[in-house]
């Protein structure tokens, strides 16, 4: 067992980074993002890490200085938020397309207008479609973890692909957890160089980011989508790995108490730990309710979803973003998509909440299910609710 | 490595994000087609100065073993750079039809 320290979120994220020995970080400021990369900062700065930190003008340039150097095999590492992850999104697609290994950690923040700094999931949710591979931390633990899963993962030959890991701006990143670090012998184990099949290379010429003439360009989107879609059995077996070195195992769905339940939340991010506790007060009242937390986003485990909801009568599907005169939360809408095939689903229940940072508290949980116990399979399944909003 | 056009390439044959690693293949592909004018050279003008070689975005302006120019049909697009840039103006742009 490695030593439990107590550390803020953001230092630790930054620790891994570095135990990752990345080659090159590139990034720009924004809150509640600064932690991290600040602190790699003074790790490349006071020679504890040997990386290069390209500082830029904007985040724009940022994820170009990454797409550059992961194209020369640079094991390259990128942080944002927000307005930074919008003004990147030209070049988020270009990643993905050209299949570079950048790792992002993306400390989820709302969108302007009107300007807030606090946490919701509307950040990622822009770029929902971008072809990355798309994973949520709950808690500290898991966020310092899945740097090594991110890079094991996306590095792979046979993957190639950017990584997000999404962790909520402040609740996550500003909070001291206690945090079990790993031995750095483990981390060589575990992660192998970054040897990459094809890079930029003045002995090799080749085209990467070429032209796509429309007799080729669906070729290229179906062997992209092919391979988020085969990156799947990677993703798990480097979790399953990572547990047998560290005893800490993670599913692509993550459930609490919903064996036998009849109503189950369905979470994303840190929200979830706070849904374990009023699952446990419902339990004491005789309510068989149970928690479905997503971890990974993209590619969407739909087979294991399935498995694990197909039992319950409703599914209380909290959103952190909302698709604006669409259907609702990305997530109820994905769901709802993912059980329509079968001939018996559970009623599914959206509520938009913790926009803009609003809290979403234990008796928020409890009100939730008790609004969708008393109302569900009354109202339209494509319904959606902004919880708690005022007229 | 035998080069392949693109609209008979599958999905499964595309290198990891469409990477070409055979360098000078657009050799290939011939853009001829794209032309509606074609470059015609007056050569009881023509200086053979070469500034139309020089100009010519895409190679396909070639010379002569008499040292005067002409274009090379499969990758003329017709832009009518060389038309613009010649000296003497001894090039004139001539609507192609089929």
């Amino acid at each position: 067992m490695g030593k439990v320290v107590g550390m803020e979120i953001s230092i630790a994220a930054a620790e891994a980074v570095k135990q990752c020995n990345v080659d090159v970080i590139s990034a720009y400021p924004i809150t509640p993002q600064t932690h991290i990369v600040e602190k790699l900062s003074e790790f490349v700065a006071n020679g504890e890490l040997d990386a290069e930190f390209i500082p830029v003008e904007s985040e724009h340039s940022a994820l170009s200085v990454c797409v550059g150097s992961s194209a020369c095999g640079a094991r390259t590492f990128t942080c944002t938020s927000s307005q930074g992850l919008i003004l990147m999104s030209e070049i988020v697609y270009i990643t993905s397309a050209m299949r570079l290994p950048v790792f992002m950690i993306l400390a989820n923040r709302s969108l302007s207008a009107p300007l807030s700094i606090w946490v919701d999931h509307s950040d990622v949710m822009s770029i929902r479609d971008c072809g990355w591979i798309q994973v949520f931390a709950a808690n500290g633990q898991e966020v310092y973890d899945h740097v090594f899963h991110a890079f094991k993962v996306s590095e792979n030959e046979s993957v190639l692909l950017p990584y997000i890991l999404n962790i909520d701006g402040f609740i996550l990143t500003h909070v001291v957890e206690p945090i079990e670090l790993i031995d750095q012998e483990i981390v060589d184990k575990y992660l192998p160089p970054f040897n990459p099949p094809y890079r930029l290379d003045p002995d090799r010429p080749l085209t990467m980011g070429a032209y796509g003439v429309p007799e080729v360009y669906m070729e290229s989107k179906m062997a992209q989508d092919m391979a988020l879609k085969n990156a799947f059995p990677y993703i798990i077996n480097a979790w399953k790995e990572f547990g047998d070195l560290t005893g800490r195992y993670y599913n692509p769905v993550e459930t609490y108490r919903s064996e036998d339940a009849d109503i189950l939340l369905v979470t994303m991010g840190s929200m979830g730990e706070t849904a374990e506790v009023a699952v446990d007060e419902l339990r004491e009242d005789n309510i068989a309710a149970g928690i479905v937390k997503i971890r990974l986003w993209r590619p969407f485990p739909y087979e294991d979803f399935i498995n694990k909801v197909s039992r319950a009568q409703i599914l209380v599907v909290v959103d952190r973003s909302l698709s604006y005169g669409g259907p609702g939360g990305p997530v109820a809408s994905e769901i709802r998509g993912a059980l329509y095939h079968l001939d018996k689903r559970p009623y599914v229940m959206n509520f938009i909440a913790g926009l803009g940072g609003r809290d979403i508290t234990i008796n928020d949980f409890k009100e939730m299910i008790d609004h969708a116990i008393k109302n569900a399979h009354k109202s339209r399944q494509e319904d959606y609710i902004l919880f708690g909003t005022r007229e | 490595m035998k080069f392949k056009p693109a609209h008979e390439l599958g999905w499964k044959e595309l290198k990891p994000g469409y990477i070409i690693d055979d360098p000078g293949n657009s050799i290939h592909y011939k853009t001829g087609s794209w032309r509606s004018r074609l470059p015609v050279w007056d050569y009881s003008r023509c200086i053979k100065c070469g500034i139309c070689y020089i100009f010519c975005p895409d190679n396909a302006v070639i010379q002569r073993s008499d040292r005067y120019f002409e274009v090379d049909l499969d990758f003329c697009k017709g832009c009518g750079i060389c038309a613009r840039e010649c000296y003497t103006q001894c090039i004139t742009m001539k609507e192609e039809r089929v």
